[in-house]
C-alpha cells in the first residue's frame, strides 16, 4: 500500500489540511527551576484521512505536541504557543468549554498504558457510552446497543457480556480496543495515537495496529500516530515527522524516508532496529548517548554530540529546516548522502 | 489487595505507607530514565535537598530544635525550682485559690503556689523524655516482631502478625487507657509503657510490610542473585530501605505520645508525682480549676499543640519528601 | 462475595475470642484485682480468701476462664461496684450506649460534611494560600488534645459567651423516651422542643469529638484526590470531552473515595476512644463517661463490658467497612 489512495473518497492532494499545526512552542515553567522547552516550533500537517507520523526517543516532545492540541497539558506550569488550526478553529486559543465539546467529538486520542487509562471503577460499557451521551445528546439506554456494536467493531468477543465489565478484568489487547472504541464512538475526524501499542505484547501489537489501520481506512478518519518505533510507522503512516529535541529533523513521505534517510538521527533510528531479513550477526547500532547531551538548539545543532558526521558548524550555529519540493524537509548542515 | 481479616483497613494503611519503601528504588529509576536526568543522586540525598527547602519542614525542624534545647537548658533558665510551693501562703481555699502574675512570678503560679513559668519551662523535660521514650519503646518493640516475622516466615510471623491484628483491632487510646489502668503504682515509667505499647503492633506491621513488599523487588533480587547472603539482605538491603517510613511513623509517634500521655493524666491514669512537671500532667491536673483559673490549663496546652505541631510538620513533610509518588 | 463474607465472620469469631482471652487475662492483672474491688484494701486475710472462693478464683485459670466466658454469653458481667453502684454492668451499657452513638454519628456528620468537600477544594488548589491554610488547620486539629479542645469549645461558647448548654444531652423538659436517641425521639413524638434541646447540646461535644476524624478525613481526602487528578484515566476522561461535572463525579470523586471511605470507617471506631475523653467533659451521659469513671474508680465488671464491647464495636465496624469497600471497588468484588 502507498501512501495515497487506495481509500474511498480519498481526493486527498490539493485538500486544505484538516489540521495545521504551526511553530507550536510549549515551555514548562516550573517554580524555582529554569523553564524547559518541550516542544520548540514544531510545525506539520494533517490532511483527511491521512496517517502521519510523530516520531522520537521519549522525550522529544512527541507526547506533549499531542496534549498541547488537545488542550490536555496541566493548567499550570506551562506556556503554549503557536497555533493548531483545526478545520479553520485555532485550537490553543478555543475556550475551555468549546474544547471541551470539540474533543471526544471531532478529535480523539488513545493513551500508552490501557490499564491506567481506564477508569477501574466504571464498566467498559459505561466509559464507552458515556462519550455518545455527552456528544450525541443519547440517552444511556440508546447508547448502550451502539457501544456493543462498537465494541464488536474493535473486534472483543463477546461484547454483550465486555459491556458490563470492568477494565482489570479485561486482557491488555481488550483494553487498548477498548480505549480505541471510546475514542472512535463519535467518528471523530483527527485520531491521535500517542504510542498505542507501547505496553503491549508484540503479537498484540501487531493486532492493533492492524486494527487501527483497518478502522481509520475504513472511515476515513485522519490519524496522528506517536510513536518511538520506526517499524510502527513502517507499516501506517502517509508522511513522517522525526522529532529531536523538541524540534523536527527529518520529514518526508515513508517510502523515501525509509528509502533514504537523510538526517544523521533518522538513520541512527533505522539502524538500530533489529531487522529479520539483516545478515546474521550483523550488530545492532544503537545512537550513542542519551537526549541528557542535548546542546541548545539556539546557538546548535542538539544533536552533534550523538551525531555520527558531525562538522564544525554544528556546533557553532543553529540548522533551519529546510523544505524542498517534494514534500521532504531536512534540519541539518552535514546530512546523509541520498541513496536513489 | 485482598483483604485478609476483620482489621483490613487500618494494616492497609500501615502497609500502603510500608510499600513506599519497596517501589523507591523502582520508581527513582523510572525518574531517571525519563527528561531530567541527575544520576547519582541517591533517594535520601535528594529527599534532603527539597527538605532544605520546604518551609514546612523548616518550621516543624526550628520548634523541634527549640524544645529540645528548652529541655536541656531549662533547669538552668528556670527563676524558680518547679517543686518549691514558694507561694503557698497565697493559697486560699476560699477566696482565691491561684496566686496570679507578680514581681519575679510573670505566670503567677498553681493550685499549690509553685510557679508556674519555671514548672512549664522544666516541664519540657518530662515531656520530651515521654515523648522520646515512648517512641524508643515502641520502635524497640515493633521492629524486635517485625524483623522476627519477616525474618523467620511461617507460623513465628503467622502468630506474631494474629497478636499484632488482635491489637490493632482495640482503638488505640483505650488500649492505652487499659495498659496504664493495669500500673499497680502509676508513675512516669507507667505512663511511657502505656503509650508506647500502643505503638508496637502498628510499627511492627509497617516494618513487616514493608520488608515484604521488598522481598521481591528489584535491588533485593538482585543482591539474592549476586550470593549475598540471606542476613546480610536482610539487613543491609532491606532494612534500610524500610526506614523511611518507619522514620516517619516515628517522628509523628513523637508528637501522638505526648498528647496521649496528657489523656492519661486527665482521666488520672498519669504519674501521680508532680514534683517533677510534665506538660500532660500539668494540663490533666488543671482541670478542677478550669472555669476560674483556665490559663494553668492553657499554657501547658499551647505547649503540648505548639510542640505536637512542631514534631507532625516535620513527619508530614519527610513522608511527603521520601514519597517516591510526590517527588517531581 | 458470599465466600468473602464467611471468610471474614470466621477470622472475626477468632479475632474475638482471643480478645476476650486477653481481656480475662487482663483483668485478672488489674492491680489488686475483683477481691479488692468488692471488699476495698482493708479486708482481713480471711475474708479474702472465703470471698477468693466463693468466686472460684482458687480454680485453674483456665476453669476461669471457661466460667467467665460462660457468664458473658449469658450477658452476665456482674454488678457495679462504684460507677453506679448496684447496677447490673451490661445495662449500663445498654442504656447508655444510645447517648454515645447519637453523639458519634454527630460527630462524624461534622467531619464527613466537612472533611470531604474541604478535602476536594484544597486538592483541586493544591499549594495555593487557601490550601496550605487548610492543610495547617488540620494539622493543629490532630496536635490538640480531644479534652482540652472540648474545655476550650465548652469555656468559650457556653460558659463565656452561653450560646450553647454547658453540659449534659438535653434541658430539663420532661420529654418521652422511645429510643433513647434524644433528637429522634424528639422528632418521634413531635416534641420537637425537646430535639431542639438536644440538638443545641450536641453541637459543642460534636465538634470535640469530631476535629480529629475531620482533619484525618480532610488530609485522606485531599491526598487522594490528588493521587487522582494525576492518574491516566482523568486525562482520558478529559480526553472523551466530558462535562467538568462528570468528570469530576464519575471519574475523579469515585476513585479518590476509596480510601475516604476506609478512613471513615476507621474513624467512626476511634471515636469510641475519643468519646471516653469528650463524655467526660461534657458530662454526657453515655458509655465513654461510663468508660472514664470506671478507669479512674477501678470498677471491674463495668470495665470488663465496656471494653469488650468498644473492641466488638470497632471490629464490627472494621467489617462493615471492608464490606463497603468490596461493594465500591470491583477490583476487590470480583476476586
Amino acid at each position: 500500500m502507498t501512501a495515497t489512495a487506495t481509500t474511498p473518497g480519498s481526493s486527498r492532494h490539493g485538500d486544505e489540511p484538516l489540521l495545521s499545526v504551526r511553530d507550536l512552542r510549549v515551555t514548562f515553567t516550573r517554580q524555582g527551576e529554569d523553564p524547559f522547552t518541550a516542544v520548540d516550533g514544531v510545525s506539520f500537517d494533517v490532511r483527511p484521512g491521512q496517517t502521519v507520523g510523530l516520531v522520537g526517543e521519549s522525550g522529544c516532545g512527541k507526547s506533549v505536541t499531542s496534549l498541547a492540541i488537545m488542550g490536555l497539558l496541566p493548567a499550570r506550569g506551562n506556556r503554549v504557543e503557536g497555533t493548531a488550526t483545526f478545520e479553520g478553529t485555532d485550537l490553543l486559543t478555543l475556550a475551555k468549554d468549546k474544547m471541551r465539546d470539540r474533543r471526544g467529538r471531532d478529535i480523539a486520542m488513545i493513551f500508552q498504558d490501557p490499564l491506567s487509562s481506564l477508569n477501574p471503577v466504571v464498566p467498559i460499557g459505561r466509559q464507552v457510552t458515556e462519550v455518545l451521551e455527552r456528544h450525541k445528546s443519547m440517552s444511556r439506554k440508546a447508547a448502550t446497543p451502539v457501544a456493543r456494536e462498537l465494541l464488536d467493531r474493535v473486534g472483543i468477543p463477546d461484547p454483550d457480556r465486555r459491556l458490563t465489565d470492568y477494565p482489570h478484568q479485561l486482557s491488555g489487547g481488550m483494553r487498548q480496543r477498548a480505549l480505541i472504541a471510546m475514542a472512535l464512538a463519535c467518528e471523530p475526524r483527527l485520531l491521535i495515537a500517542d504510542e498505542p501499542t507501547t505496553a503491549l505484547d508484540v503479537t498484540i501489537q501487531a493486532q492493533i495496529l492492524g486494527l487501527l489501520k483497518e478502522l481509520v481506512t475504513e472511515s476515513g478518519t485522519a490519524l496522528v500516530m506517536i510513536t518511538h518505533d520506526l517499524g510502527v510507522v513502517a507499516g501506517l503512516c502517509d508522511e513522517v515527522n522525526v522529532l529531536y529535541g523538541g524540534r523536527i529533523v527529518e520529514r518526508g513521505r515513508r517510502h523515501e524516508l525509509f528509502a533514504s534517510p537523510r538526517h544523521p538521527y533518522t538513520t541512527g533510528l533505522l539502524a538500530s532496529i533489529p531487522r529479520l531479513d539483516g545478515a546474521r550477526g550483523a550488530p545492532l547500532t544503537p545512537i550513542p548517548g542519551s537526549v541528557a547531551d542535548n546542546l541548545p538548539w539556539e546557538h546548535a545543532c542538539a544533536f552533534a554530540p550523538r551525531c555520527s558526521q558531525p562538522v564544525d558548524r554544528c556546533t557553532e550555529q543553529s540548522p533551519e529546516l529546510e523544505h524542498d519540493d517534494g514534500g521532504r524537509a531536512l534540519r541539518c548542515f552535514n546530512p546523509v548522502e541520498a541513496t536513489s | 489487595m485482598t483483604p485478609a481479616n476483620p482489621m483490613t483497613r487500618r494494616k492497609d494503611r500501615i502497609d500502603d505507607l510500608a510499600a513506599t519503601a519497596g517501589s523507591d528504588r523502582a520508581a527513582a529509576v523510572r525518574e531517571a530514565g525519563s527528561v531530567d536526568e541527575k544520576p547519582g543522586v541517591s533517594l535520601i540525598a535528594s529527599a534532603w535537598q527539597r527538605l532544605r527547602r520546604s518551609p514546612v519542614f523548616l518550621i516543624g525542624a526550628a520548634i523541634t530544635l527549640v524544645f529540645v534545647v528548652l529541655a536541656l537548658v531549662s533547669p538552668l533558665i528556670a527563676p524558680h525550682d518547679p517543686a518549691a510551693n514558694l507561694l503557698l501562703d497565697q493559697v486560699r481555699p476560699q477566696s482565691n485559690p491561684i496566686p496570679g502574675p507578680q514581681p519575679g512570678y510573670p505566670l503567677g503560679a498553681d493550685d499549690v503556689g509553685r510557679d508556674l513559668l519555671s514548672r512549664l519551662l522544666v516541664g519540657s523535660q518530662q515531656t520530651l523524655i515521654v515523648g522520646v521514650f515512648a517512641t524508643i519503646f515502641g520502635l524497640t518493640g515493633g521492629m524486635t516482631l517485625g524483623i522476627l516475622a519477616g525474618a523467620f516466615g511461617g507460623w513465628v510471623d503467622s502468630l506474631v502478625m494474629r497478636i499484632v491484628d488482635v491489637l490493632l483491632s482495640i482503638p488505640s487510646l483505650l488500649l492505652a487507657f487499659s495498659i496504664a489502668a493495669l500500673a499497680t503504682r502509676p508513675s512516669q515509667l507507667t505512663v511511657i509503657i502505656a503509650v508506647a505499647a500502643v505503638q508496637v503492633p502498628i510499627f511492627a506491621r509497617l516494618l513487616r510490610g514493608s520488608m515484604l513488599a521488598q522481598r521481591h523487588s528489584d535491588h533485593v533480587l538482585a543482591a539474592r542473585a549476586l550470593g549475598v547472603t540471606e542476613r546480610a539482605v536482610v539487613f543491609r538491603h532491606m532494612l534500610p530501605n524500610s526506614l523511611g517510613p518507619v522514620i516517619v511513623q516515628s517522628t509523628l509517634v513523637l508528637a501522638v505520645s505526648i498528647i496521649d500521655a496528657a489523656a492519661l493524666s486527665f482521666l488520672g491514669l498519669g504519674n501521680p508525682n508532680d514534683r517533677q512537671p510534665e506538660w500532660g500532667q500539668m494540663l490533666g491536673r488543671a482541670q478542677p480549676f478550669i472555669y476560674d483559673n483556665p490559663h494553668l490549663a492553657v499554657y501547658p496546652a499551647l505547649c503540648i499543640i505548639v510542640v505536637a505541631l512542631g514534631f507532625t510538620l516535620m513527619g508530614e513533610s519527610l513522608r511527603e519528601a521520601l514519597d517516591p509518588k510526590t517527588r517531581r | 462475595m458470599a465466600r468473602f463474607l464467611i471468610r471474614r465472620l470466621l477470622q472475626m469469631v477468632l479475632v474475638v475470642f482471643v480478645l476476650s482471652v486477653m481481656l480475662f487475662l487482663w483483668l485478672r492483672a488489674l492491680p489488686g484485682g475483683t477481691v479488692s474491688a468488692i471488699l476495698g484494701e482493708r479486708a482481713t486475710p480471711e475474708t479474702r480468701a472465703a470471698l477468693t472462693k466463693a468466686l472460684g478464683l482458687d480454680e485453674p485459670i483456665w476453669v476461669q476462664y471457661g466460667k467467665f466466658l460462660w457468664r458473658a454469653l449469658h450477658g452476665d458481667f456482674g454488678t457495679s461496684t462504684r460507677v453506679l453502684p448496684g447496677a447490673d454492668a451490661l445495662d449500663i451499657f445498654l442504656t447508655r450506649l444510645p447517648a454515645t452513638i447519637e453523639l458519634s454519628a454527630f460527630a462524624l456528620v461534622f467531619a464527613v460534611a466537612l472533611g470531604i468537600p474541604l478535602g476536594y477544594v484544597a486538592a483541586r488548589r493544591a499549594n495555593s494560600p487557601v490550601d496550605s491554610g487548610l492543610v495547617i488547620l488540620s494539622l493543629v486539629g490532630v496536635a490538640v488534645p480531644v479534652f482540652f479542645l472540648a474545655f476550650f469549645l465548652k469555656y468559650q461558647f457556653a460558659v463565656d459567651h452561653n450560646w450553647f448548654p454547658v453540659s449534659g444531652r438535653q434541658d430539663n423538659l420532661s420529654c418521652t423516651r422511645i429510643t433513647n436517641f434524644f433528637v429522634l425521639d424528639g422528632l418521634l413524638t413531635r416534641e420537637l422542643d425537646c430535639s431542639a434541646s438536644a440538638l443545641k447540646h450536641l453541637v459543642l461535644p460534636s465538634i470535640a469529638l469530631g476535629t480529629i476524624p475531620f482533619a484525618v478525613i480532610f488530609r485522606i481526602t485531599r491526598a487522594s484526590v490528588l493521587d487522582v487528578l494525576g492518574e491516566d484515566y482523568v486525562r482520558t476522561a478529559e480526553s472523551k470531552g466530558l462535562t467538568a461535572r462528570v468528570v469530576r463525579g464519575r471519574h475523579v470523586l469515585r476513585n479518590a473515595m476509596l480510601p475516604v471511605v476506609t478512613t471513615i470507617g476507621l474513624q467512626t471506631g476511634l471515636l469510641l476512644a475519643g468519646a471516653v475523653l469528650t463524655e467526660k467533659v461534657f458530662n454526657w451521659g453515655g458509655i465513654g463517661n461510663a468508660l472514664a469513671d470506671a478507669f479512674q474508680y477501678r470498677d471491674y465488671s463495668v470495665l470488663q463490658i465496656l471494653i469488650l464491647a468498644a473492641a466488638l464495636i470497632y471490629v464490627v465496624i472494621n467489617l462493615l467497612v471492608d464490606i463497603s469497600y468490596a461493594i465500591i471497588d470491583p477490583r476487590v468484588r470480583t476476586r
